[in-house]
């Protein structure tokens, strides 16, 4: 005999495949919520704490924030970050585009090696690649010193674009793979030349794609210690290696107050991408 | 259909030139000369002689560093398997979810990933600390528990001692595990996502159980998104430098701070060279397992 109340309890749980609503799934994925935010929200709460040291709440304060604005070097690094992954993007969204329309468009001889050593920069473990570049830019193209800035950041540029550029060329190819050569072929029959059918058909076609990698490629760039501790030198100092020296030395909340400008930073930057991808995305079907 | 260069040489020349050029230069060059210093000698500070010696594989391959390396393959296991068991679920109930609560998860489980590594590891070491949140939270639990067992009748507990969570290599896997939990559960939740459903609502209505639905029907479907989770993962836990720096003792060194080391303060670069190949050439035959394991499973079916 069936009550009322296990008749409801059965119509109530879930369905046999709603996995999110049961419970153990509940607690794994909210643990794993917590486990994944807890440390980095007290890392924000801490910027605001009048105590030097990051232990107990003692009282609301902005000065870590007057502090850090006023340190002329970590603004310096900050700064610095902020025209390499600038630099860091166009180079490589320009780049990984070609590379992308390359491996598309074309069928040529040395292709599947092309093709490899594109992505080995992706899969070549950071280390490697910044060791590699330290001893290319020590012994075999010595980066001039003492340049002005911003081409004092050159080395670090050139790193960075190296490891960028594969990753933008793998998106947009991604993208390509929905293109209608037709449209192409159309294009030029109606009398367009190469460079107009690339600019006014494909390259809007590749659009989301290419925010999409630019977009990566930036983070990327922003996101990269170890490949620039070994490029950078005692000028160009970058925010990770700045926030990691002072790691090194003492730990105040500074540190926290310059972590959580740059969490907001790309937290921002991240908003305004997806909505521009999906802006595009929406437009395409609409049209 | 792909174009032949031969029809547009000078559309070919235009595209191609400026990424295959600037691959050579600023990534094929750079590795190929490490490859040839890992081949050469210290004649002085800073001159290096390429005498196609292997002396500086043979000293890799001596037991002090064969330890390092099998270190840094255990600790990268280890984060790769934890990863999996807490992101496989993670990444069902993601696929599963109604599509609005699917974009926020998703967007929740990414927002980290687009976030400084640096800074991620800087706030582990607040909360894993001795005066941090996670022993904070066990003395209390600890003071309350002793309370309550005066309250039964019982000895309490003695005093709290605090957990020494960080510089040992706990803290490395617990830091490696924080940073790559992300890259495990994109490639899981798109294999899960892209799943025929019907065959996992056959095997519940013949009446296996979840568990067993799950070992059996959703696992070895899932099974490509799986293998390049654990690829994606294990990859750059293997050659991890920072978080071992930071969060790791003296003993929790891996590879990539060995490397670090010969390039910068032991200034022994052939040698660091070597290192750095053979982290590479690891890095490579994982890659390979990888794709002779994705071929074999394709194969069966």
């Amino acid at each position: 005999m069936t009550t009322l109340s296990q008749r409801r309890a059965r119509r109530e749980r879930p369905g046999p495949l709603e996995y999110t609503k049961r419970w153990p799934l509940r607690v794994i994925v909210l643990a794993t919520l917590a486990f994944l935010y807890l440390p980095l929200i007290t890392l924000m709460v801490f910027s605001f704490n009048t105590s030097r040291r990051n232990v107990v709440w003692q009282g609301f304060t902005t000065d870590w924030y007057v502090k850090a604005f006023n340190n002329e070097s970590l603004l310096q690094a900050f700064v610095n970050s902020l025209t390499i992954a600038f630099l860091c993007t166009i180079i490589s969204v320009i780049l990984g585009a070609l590379a992308a329309v390359m491996l598309w468009r074309f069928r040529f001889p040395g292709k599947t090696a092309v093709e490899g050593s594109m992505a080995l920069p992706i899969v070549v473990p950071e280390i490697c690649l910044g060791v590699a570049m330290l001893v290319f830019f020590a012994r075999v193209l010595p980066w001039p010193m003492g340049l002005p800035w911003p081409l004092n950041l050159g080395a670090i540029t050139i790193a960075h674009v190296s490891f960028s550029f594969p990753f933008v060329s793998t998106v947009v190819r991604a993208r390509l793979a929905s293109f209608n050569r037709e449209l192409e072929e159309a294009a030029k029959d109606l009398g367009a030349s190469e460079w107009r059918t690339f600019w006014d058909v494909l390259v809007p076609h590749m659009q989301p794609g290419l925010i999409a990698g630019a977009l990566l490629a930036f983070t990327l760039s922003l996101d990269d210690f170890v490949i620039t501790f070994f490029t950078a030198g005692p000028d160009t100092i970058t925010f990770p290696v700045k926030v990691y020296s002072m790691l090194r030395f003492s730990v105040t909340p500074e540190v926290n107050a310059a972590s959580t400008v740059l969490i907001l930073v790309t937290v921002v930057l991240t908003a305004v991408g997806l909505q521009m991808q999906n802006r595009t995305e929406a437009d395409k079907a609409k049209a | 259909m792909e174009q032949t260069w031969r029809q547009a040489k000078a559309a070919f020349a235009a595209i191609s030139i400026p990424p295959i050029a600037w691959l050579l230069l600023f990534f094929i060059v750079p590795m190929a000369v490490i490859w040839a210093y890992s081949f050469g000698e210290n004649t002085g500070p800073v001159t290096i002689d390429f005498t196609g010696t292997f002396s500086n594989y043979m000293r890799a391959a001596e037991p002090l560093y064969l330890e390092i390396f099998w270190k840094s393959v255990l600790v990268a296991g280890l984060t790769t398997i934890l990863c999996l068991l807490v992101g496989f679920p993670v990444a069902l109930a993601i696929a599963f979810a109604s599509p609005r609560m699917k974009a926020w998860l998703l967007l929740l489980i990414m927002l980290p990933f687009w976030t400084n590594l640096l800074i991620r590891t800087y706030a582990l070491i607040a909360v894993l600390r001795e005066q941090g949140y996670v022993n904070f939270t066990l003395e209390w639990l600890w003071s309350n528990a002793s309370g309550l067992m005066t309250l039964v009748g019982l000895q309490p507990l003695g005093e709290f001692e605090p957990l020494t969570l960080l510089y040992n290599n706990t803290a490395v896997v617990i830091g490696l595990v924080y940073v790559h939990l992300p890259f495990m559960v994109l490639p899981l939740y798109s294999a899960l996502d892209r799943m025929d459903r019907s065959l996992m609502e056959a095997s519940l209505d013949l009446g296996a159980g979840h568990m067993r639905t799950i070992m059996q029907v959703v696992v070895p479907l899932a099974a490509p998104g799986i293998a390049s989770g654990i690829l994606i993962t294990f990859i750059p836990a293997l050659g991890a430098y920072l978080t071992p720096d930071l969060l790791g003792g003296t003993d929790s060194q891996m590879i990539a701070n060995v490397i670090e080391r010969q390039f910068k303060r032991a200034n022994d670069w052939p040698f660091g060279a070597a290192l750095s190949f053979m982290l590479m050439y690891l890095t490579f035959i994982a890659i390979a397992v990888q794709a002779l394991v994705q071929r074999r499973s394709e194969r069966r079916r």
